[in-house]
């Protein structure tokens, strides 16, 4: 683990020397070659939330959660990568609020910066968050602790500011070329810890086949039941699923968001740039197997008991040792332990008193178990490197907004590139500082890390249709997709606050208005809040933009689609166009969702 | 960029994949491996690893060799022929 640091850290140094211009630290120079940038690209996005959350999903619903990557990713991978990234990369924008200001105004991408600055700010610090309350959990440095004869309670906030100063040390030194070359990094340790806990997993039950056998049916296939959403486990039909998951929500988050889009733009050509989302899908396609697959297995594994092994010591004397699990572990469902409540360390049971599960300890908790010494800490440095690959990518994103976007635009134009380059750096320090403080808000408040989440799909929701608008509508003015983006935002707050899951309180879960409508289930009320901001923001544009008097079609080449000339790609044997890796992406996922149908 | 990132992967990976398949070699037939089902999953994988990061420093020496023997590249990203930009 100690080693995994110091080698973050000595790119980060190595690349020091190369940092002279802020777009050397902004862009990387834009000139990395595409099949680092296209690793990054999914790994920015390996955050907290996806090894943690998608391991917790695959033990509470199957691999149902696979749509969460061969529908909700990779179609707008390959939207991103073929139609998109021409105009993010050709205009000459230095980040995606920077082209909602050449595409429309100023008033739009102050709004976008904004909220977007915000929330890379909170994401970081969630991160951090959780990565400190799992170490805590898991017990994995008591020991070092104890013997140091420190308090126990130090742990959290001495992983806190480890991970702030490791985070902070790579980009404040290299900036995003150093974020992404730790990406890279990260990505190939995640599976360098993950493919071996899948392997004796596997082993372990007995194979694909043995899974199959130990678990129910629905686990085991991702379309079964979703023509009605109450006879499959997540609670969505199909449509809600295509629609809500599969275009708004995906198309929302790999198109529009700058923390995945900047790797893209860090490439050396338009050609490149383009091609990155599409090298980012293969491996993504794959990743269900490296994440969701522990979650089932540790669903399927047996339930700890008391195990007494018995073994002969070097003197011949028969020495027995017997592991006692703890109650939590008991009253789990294979590995993954009851859940227990954090103040009284009672076991938490729901309304008809069977234990609730900690699903989001799965994928921890197959690592204490399978995991001897040594490979053991490799599975944890894994952990802990997906949760920092997050937070940089946050970090890196901040500092650009925020200085290309906020300060050169709002609060010092005109300094010289010198002042804009320890701008960044200090950008990455207060970023980093926030994060900290919002990571101790997260513990103080129990429910804030579900507010904020919420709200950021309150405001992320609509964005999509801006773009999509904006880039294939030469008629859409700024006015409209201005009022657009406040009316798509009101309206998916409106949405939540009429409709409720059910078995939920009115609350936090929705119904804080009046209850109109119930949903099968939260994911259910989700998608839909989603479809609703988008239908709500795209009408709003249009009818706004037919008022008004869209901008003269010079100005808009190289911004929308139909003014703009198709990238010249003739030099290239075909086999080489961005547009047939697509469609071999296309036909392997057809072929994912056609085996585990 | 000057620095490939192949090589320190691959040093990093050929560190880690050493360490493992030393200490597995010395704990071979050790109880712990009954957690991972009577594999030696330290020497297995440290040995994988090991491979695969001299793979990994190997190509990047491979790769930084030819980009010094090779003429100077091209000053300017995006002037040269492979990178025909239109449109603006």
């Amino acid at each position: 683990m100690l080693l995994y640091f110091v080698f973050v850290l000595g790119i980060g140094f190595a690349l020091k020397r190369f940092m002279k211009t802020s777009k050397d630290f902004f862009q990387a120079g834009r000139a990395l070659p595409a099949w680092i940038c296209g690793l990054a690209f999914i790994s920015a996005n390996l955050g907290a939330q996806e090894v943690i959350g998608m391991g917790a999903s695959g033990a509470k619903y199957g691999i149902a959660t696979s749509h969460f990557y061969w529908i909700g990713a990779i179609p707008a991978m390959i939207f991103v990568g073929i139609f998109m990234m021409p105009f993010y990369y050709g205009s000459k924008a230095r980040s995606v609020p920077e082209f909602l200001r050449l595409r429309f105004d100023e008033k739009t991408r102050a709004l976008n910066a904004c909220s977007f600055a915000v929330m890379t700010v909170f994401s970081s610090g969630i991160s951090m968050y959780a990565m400190a309350r799992l170490i805590q959990t898991l017990h994995v440095f008591d020991y070092i602790f104890i013997s140091a004869g420190l308090p126990l309670g130090w742990i959290f906030h001495l992983s806190i500011i480890l991970s702030a100063i490791i985070v902070l040390g790579y980009i404040f030194l290299g900036g995003l070329t150093s974020a992404i070359y730790n990406e890279v990094l990260q990505f190939f340790l995640i599976i360098a810890g993950f493919l071996p806990l899948v392997i004796i997993g596997l082993r372990n039950v007995g194979g694909w086949s043995g899974l199959k056998a130990s678990l129910p049916q629905a686990y085991t296939h991702s379309w079964q039941g979703m023509t009605h959403a109450n006879t499959n486990p997540l609670g969505v039909e199909w449509f809600g699923l295509a629609m809500g998951l599969g275009f708004v929500l995906s198309f929302g988050y790999w198109c529009t968001d700058f923390l995945v889009i900047q790797t893209a733009m860090a490439t050396d050509s338009e050609e490149n740039a383009r091609r990155v989302p599409l090298i980012a899908a293969i491996p993504k396609m794959f990743f269900p197997f490296l994440v969701i697959l522990p979650g089932l297995l540790a669903i399927a594994a047996v339930t700890p008991h008391a195990v007494t092994v018995q073994h002969t010591d070097a003197s011949g004397a028969i020495v027995r040792e017997t592991t006692i699990p703890t109650q939590a572990e008991a009253e789990g469902k294979g590995l993954v332990p009851a859940k227990t409540n954090p103040l009284t360390g009672k076991i938490m049971l729901d309304a008809s008193g069977k234990p609730l599960l900690d699903y989001d300890l799965a994928i921890p908790s197959m690592l204490l178990h399978y995991f001897p010494t040594g490979i053991l800490g490799l599975g944890l440095t894994a952990l802990l490197a997906s949760f920092m690959s997050g937070m940089a990518g946050n970090v890196t994103a901040f500092n650009t907004v925020w200085t290309y976007d906020l300060y050169q635009s709002y609060i010092k134009k005109g300094a010289t590139d010198a002042h804009y380059l320890a701008m960044g750096r200090w950008a990455t320090v207060g970023g980093i500082l926030l994060s900290m403080v919002t990571a101790y808000a997260a513990s103080n408040f129990n429910n804030i890390m579900d507010t904020l989440q919420l709200v950021f799909s309150f405001v992320n929701a609509p964005l999509f249709a801006t773009f999509l608008l904006g880039m294939f509508w030469k008629r859409t003015t700024s006015n409209g997709a201005f009022s657009g983006l406040i009316s798509g935002t009101v309206a998916a707050i409106l949405h939540h606050g009429l409709s409720l899951p059910i078995e939920a309180h009115p609350g936090i879960h929705g119904g804080w208005i009046a209850v109109l409508h119930h949903y099968p289930s939260d994911m259910a009320q989700n998608f839909w809040t989603a479809i609703w901001a988008f239908g709500t923001n795209f009408v709003v544009t249009i009818i706004v933009s037919m008022f008004g008097k869209a901008r003269a079609e010079s100005e808009l080449v190289g911004l929308v689609y139909s003014l703009t000339p198709k990238p010249e790609m003739g030099h290239l044997p075909w086999w080489r166009r961005p547009e047939a890796l697509a469609v071999l992406l296309i036909v392997m996922v057809v072929g994912l969702n056609v085996i585990f149908r | 960029m000057n620095l490939d990132l192949r090589i320190p992967m691959g040093l990093m990976f050929t560190l880690v994949g050493l360490i493992l398949s030393v200490f597995g070699l010395m704990t071979m037939g050790d109880t712990m491996y009954v957690k991972s089902g009577g594999l030696n999953a330290n020497l297995d994988w440290g040995i994988v690893l090991l491979i695969f990061g001299g793979t990994m420093f190997l190509l990047g020496r491979a790769g930084q060799k030819k980009a010094l023997s090779a003429p100077p590249k091209k000053a300017e990203p995006g002037t040269g022929p492979e990178t025909v930009r239109r449109g603006h």
